[in-house]
């Protein structure tokens, strides 16, 4: 007993043909889409790669590359399948290769699955790489004169300014750094030599802020030093100040801005695999419905169209025992061979 | 002498509609390319119009409209030349063939104004641009004044991202007090020093606003006492040149609306040059037509023209019907009046001299 099946008169093969391929054609756009996708995510990864130390992963953008590009190739091979379907002598060509070929699709839609799966997942990647880059990308915001690192300053303010956050977890991240050079420091000031040798390690720390941290939308000019003491400023307070530097870190800020553009790809692979398996369906019904023809020569004539020639359990039973019969092939031909010899 | 006289035989009038009616079609979507380019403008100037003292929002409106006026005349050319391949739906449109060619002629010469107004607006822009920047940067305190709450924020966001700082130069901001008197400590002996110093009492500095920061320059961002090295630890000429955005912002916008209407003109300008073809090709077919009309023959070959007399000669003519349509209500030429002349004035005492007989 065949798994789902339907009957099919001329009309509805011609019109199961002709609707296949538009849907393998638009399965060609989304599989354009996911390929352009994955090369604006790896340019935005790459955009960013600084504030992540250069550490960050690119399995997710590249495995996106792979997967649109084999969209695509896959789903124009069904639609010119679809496209000569209808004409038996065209279609006679293609027979054979149709069982690979939707073994294929199966394949692709377990690597869609995966990916899709990467996508969600790779996120705690990122939060952590993160998490480590902008802590380092802080501690070297001073060094504009070390090669390697002299656009750290420029990209960690251009970051700041265009994400509207302010250091790692918050503003006070910058408190604990040294983000002023000693080029800049008079050494022979008195204040200055107090303030290095104040802590531990002689660094210059104060409580104070870069200007990219300051909010365009506050009423007053900015403040950026001094910024727990009320007292150096007019009319100032810490606690309730809010508009006056971006109180959000730059972590929680960037995490935002890859996650949800990981959420989206990820969404947009699920509706890619609905897809995919539509067009696998439509496929084998086309396949069985045009092989299962009483009379090929008379074009009119009725068929069968199926999903699975037997049910799901049977078919799942076959499956195992030829898996298991391939495994064990080696073990039955020495077995026959031994009697002879 | 007729102007542009070309003949044309059946299938050659044939093939005309049909190119014209491709042709007519493609202007539909120029027609809507001018309408987004006119949208996009009104965008690009609604943006930064707190900046600017007056509007230049008449260069998008008037593209807004000739585009929209392109799509329908188009659209209507299309379906008249798809008409004009048969003789007899031509009759249909016989009458509003001349008014249509009248109106996209006007309409044409529309286009063309919208190009010319693209380049020529600049130096209108130039001056709104400067006054617009300088009350904005008189008004950068004023953030609690209604209207004027969010200048603060759209003169911060503009110099952070056109990396420009004041109206020509950074060294505007020292003329202008900037910071409001909300959060000047009036009992502190420095700041009443400094708002007496001036005869305004106001509170110059040599200090801007921290958007005027660059953030190319190598070390934290100095932003008061900017122009005085002492007061700053190593600060050579280098430094003091990589540390603010030199270009100001009047001319970063300038630069900017610039190119954008340059392209945006170039590109009606072609507009224009299609439209102006199809037009062309719109008049052949109509005198083509009515020549067709005119023999009677269907199949025959026929003339097409642009101007049936020399340029001269139609301007007369039509000089002359203007002329008269506006002396229809004038008694002079009306010859259904009796205007007596001189010879004719001593009919009347003659005619009294006849006796009546019974």
């Amino acid at each position: 007993m065949a798994f789902m099946p339907v009957k099919f008169n001329l009309q509805k093969r011609v019109k199961l043909a002709q609707g296949l391929w538009m849907i393998y054609w638009l399965s060609v756009i989304v599989g354009i889409l996911l390929f352009g996708l994955g090369i604006f995510f790896k340019i935005e990864l790459r955009k960013r790669s600084e504030m992540m130390d250069n550490n960050e992963s690119h399995l997710v953008p590249n495995l996106l590359i792979l997967v649109g590009s084999l969209a695509c190739g896959l789903n124009a091979f069904g639609g010119k399948v679809c496209h000569d379907s209808l004409d038996p002598i065209k279609f006679a060509k293609w027979k054979p290769m149709l069982k690979p070929f939707l073994l294929l699709c199966c394949g692709f839609n377990a690597l869609l699955l995966l990916t899709a799966l990467l996508c969600f997942l790779m996120q705690f990647a990122v939060y952590l790489t993160l998490a480590e880059g902008l802590k380092n990308s802080i501690k070297f915001y001073k060094d504009t004169d070390t090669p390697g690192r002299c656009f750290m300053k420029r990209t960690l303010d251009m970051t700041q300014i265009e994400f509207r956050c302010c250091g790692n977890n918050n503003f006070r991240d910058w408190f604990e750094v040294q983000w002023i050079s000693n080029r800049y420091l008079d050494m022979s000031n008195d204040l200055v030599k107090d303030r290095v040798l104040s802590n531990v390690e002689g660094k210059y720390l104060m409580d104070s802020v870069p200007f990219s941290c300051c909010n365009p939308g506050s009423p007053r000019p900015c403040i950026q030093h001094h910024l727990t003491n009320n007292s150096a400023h007019y009319d100032y307070d810490h606690r309730i100040e809010e508009l006056n530097i971006w109180t959000r870190g730059c972590r929680e800020a960037l995490f935002y801005y890859f996650s949800s553009i990981m959420n989206s790809i990820g969404v947009l692979i699920i509706g890619t695999i609905i897809l995919e398996s539509v067009d696998m369906a439509g496929l084998k019904y086309l396949t069985t419905a045009l092989d299962t023809m009483e009379d090929p020569e008379n074009p009119e004539c009725e068929s069968d169209g199926w999903l699975l020639e037997k049910g799901v359990k049977e078919t799942m039973g076959e499956l195992f025992a030829k898996m298991k019969t391939l495994g064990k092939t080696n073990q039955v031909v020495e077995g026959e061979d031994a009697p002879e010899g | 002498m007729v102007v542009g006289k070309l003949t044309f035989t059946k299938p050659e009038r044939e093939k005309l509609a049909k190119v014209l009616w491709l042709l007519n079609w493609i202007s539909v979507l120029t027609g809507a390319i001018l309408f987004s380019l006119g949208l996009f403008l009104k965008v690009e100037i609604e943006r930064w119009q707190e900046v600017m003292s007056e509007g230049i929002l008449y260069v998008p409106h008037m593209l807004i409209t000739t585009g929209l006026a392109a799509c329908c005349i188009n659209f209507l050319g299309g379906k008249i030349c798809l008409d004009c391949t048969d003789t007899n739906k031509f009759l249909r449109w016989k009458l509003v063939m001349m008014p249509y060619i009248i109106c996209t002629l006007f309409f044409t010469s529309c286009i063309l104004a919208g190009a010319l107004m693209c380049y020529s607006v600049r130096s209108q822009l130039e001056d709104s641009l400067a006054l617009g920047l300088r009350n904005a940067m008189r008004y950068y305190k004023d953030t609690d004044t209604p209207g004027r709450c969010y200048l603060k924020k759209t003169l911060d966001l503009l110099q952070i991202q056109f990396q420009c700082c004041g109206n020509s130069r950074y060294q505007d901001w020292f003329q202008v007090q900037w910071i409001s008197n909300r959060y000047l400590d009036m009992t502190s002996s420095s700041v009443v020093d400094r708002l007496r110093s001036n005869v305004e009492g106001k509170y110059l500095t040599e200090g801007v606003p921290f958007s005027c920061c660059s953030t190319l320059s190598p070390r934290p961002c100095i932003q008061q006492q900017v122009g005085d090295r002492s007061p700053h630890f190593n600060y050579d000429q280098r430094s003091q040149q990589l540390n603010l955005w030199r270009r100001g912002c009047r001319q970063a916008l300038m630069d900017h609306y610039t190119g954008i209407m340059q392209s945006i003109g170039l590109t009606v300008l072609l507009i224009w040059l299609f439209e102006l073809l199809v037009l062309t090709g719109v008049r052949y077919l109509q005198t083509a037509m009515e020549n067709v009309l005119r023999l009677g023959d269907p199949d025959s070959e026929v003339d097409g023209w642009i101007l049936e007399n020399s340029l001269a000669e139609t301007a007369r003519s039509n000089f002359d019907i203007i002329k008269n349509m506006g002396k229809c209500y004038q008694v002079d030429n009306d010859p259904n009046i009796n205007i007596p002349t001189a010879a004719e004035q001593e009919v009347p005492s003659r005619q009294l001299r006849i006796p009546v007989t019974s």
